[in-house]
């Protein structure tokens, strides 16, 4: 659905306000308007240690990249970028996916789908991350 | 899924142009969309040529004039001619504004195109339907909303108080800046648009209103109110210089503060 349309209005007989009010608020979505913005300065703070870790990361063999993830401090820091970034993906996606996806079955599908991916994505990165950093 | 085309009955196709003024010594060309709900057609766009030496300078002048002049069918709406009632609202060369308050000679290059205002739907040439508009605006409750008795005289309100309504107040609801909004566009049936969130923080923000927490409550929706991504073209649109985003940011605002 996008703007009122002339063939919805018709075979409708809901007054205006009706159908604006509709179900009414769901009191909700602050929350996610505030993890948004919580996980973009997280993100941004955290981009720059990131980037030279993996700077540091390249040419190295496993070997090599075990001993550097060795140091907690730096596993820490790329499990907080990568929960911190996923969970970001996941807000960001959720609003494109409401803003153009107007079927309900297809939106809540997608919603869905996108959480999914979006936990996988991090779960397999944190369990890599940890996997190389305990040298297992 | 969103419509990124317009449908069939809604393309518009061919159009007419009418002679120019035999006497006239100087023209200005008008493109102006037209459309009849009654000859079963669909839209076109005529071409109107405009006496400038006998007509006022701004597009409602062009417009009034070809309406007396050439084409007595040609549909608009106006009032005030000084950009107080908000009704002669429409798309001048690709920018939502007031046609009594846009200059046809800041136009530049060629024709001075005019549509009706983006996304809605039209009752005739350059009139468009804005109920659900209207109804949104309603469903904010605009109107001061009090639990305390009424005192004997008025309402009291300090003039740090007053001067928060600043550039709230002034807003003469003519829908260009929610029309002008892509997220209105694509979700109006559920996100109440930069101008009825720009009159519920005039209501939130007024010291005298006793149900502020209820406003914010009936705001507080992914749809209703999240769905401004701040895109601005509210503000670029607004012909009074209002700000709606920032009014939105500040409910948003509010309603993190509540939370945290």
């Amino acid at each position: 659905m996008t703007a009122p349309k002339a063939s919805m209005q018709k075979t409708s007989m809901r007054t205006p306000l009706g159908r604006v009010r509709n179900l009414g608020a769901s009191h909700s979505g602050t929350s996610d308007f505030w993890r948004q913005r919580l996980t973009a300065v997280a993100t941004a703070l955290l981009i720059a240690p990131v980037v030279v870790i993996v700077l540091m990361l390249i040419g190295r063999n496993q070997a090599g990249a075990a001993q550097i993830l060795g140091a907690p401090l730096i596993a820490i820091i790329l499990i907080l970028f990568i929960i911190a970034s996923a969970w970001h993906m996941k807000i960001g996606m959720q609003v494109v996916i409401e803003d153009y996806i107007h079927n309900e079955k297809l939106k809540l599908a997608s919603v869905m789908a996108n959480n999914f991916f979006c936990v996988a994505v991090a779960l397999a990165s944190i369990y890599a991350i940890l996997k190389l950093s305990s040298g297992v | 899924m969103v419509e990124f085309a317009l449908p069939k009955n809604s393309r518009i196709s061919g159009g007419k142009t009418w002679p120019k003024p035999p006497a006239a010594t100087e023209t200005r060309e008008f493109r102006v969309y037209r459309w009849n709900p009654d000859d079963g057609k669909n839209p076109s766009i005529d071409t109107f040529y405009i006496d400038t030496a006998e007509c006022g300078p701004m597009v409602l002048d062009g417009l009034i004039w070809i309406k007396n002049n050439i084409d007595p069918t040609l549909t608009f709406r106006r009032s005030c001619r000084e950009g107080v009632c908000g009704s002669c609202a429409m798309n001048i060369d690709g920018q939502n504004t007031l046609a009594c308050t846009r200059s046809m000679h800041d136009v530049k290059d060629g024709a001075v195109k005019v549509n009706p205002l983006p996304h809605q739907p039209v009752v005739k040439d350059l009139v468009p339907d804005l109920t659900n508009f209207y109804a949104q605006y309603a469903s904010i409750e605009p109107w001061l909303k009090t639990t305390t008795p009424t005192p004997q005289k008025e309402w009291k309100q300090s003039h740090e108080d007053r001067e928060k309504l600043d550039g709230l107040y002034e807003c003469i609801l003519c829908a260009c800046c929610s029309t002008s909004c892509p997220s209105y566009w694509w979700n109006s049936d559920r996100f109440l648009g930069p101008a009825a969130l720009l009159q519920a923080t005039r209501w939130v923000k007024d010291s005298r209103d006793e149900a502020t927490g209820e406003r914010l409550d009936n705001l507080e929706d992914p749809f209703r109110l999240y769905r401004c991504h701040t895109i601005m073209n509210c503000a670029k649109a607004c012909p009074k210089g209002l700000n709606p985003s920032q009014a939105i940011a500040e409910l948003k605002l509010k309603m993190v503060e509540r939370q945290i």
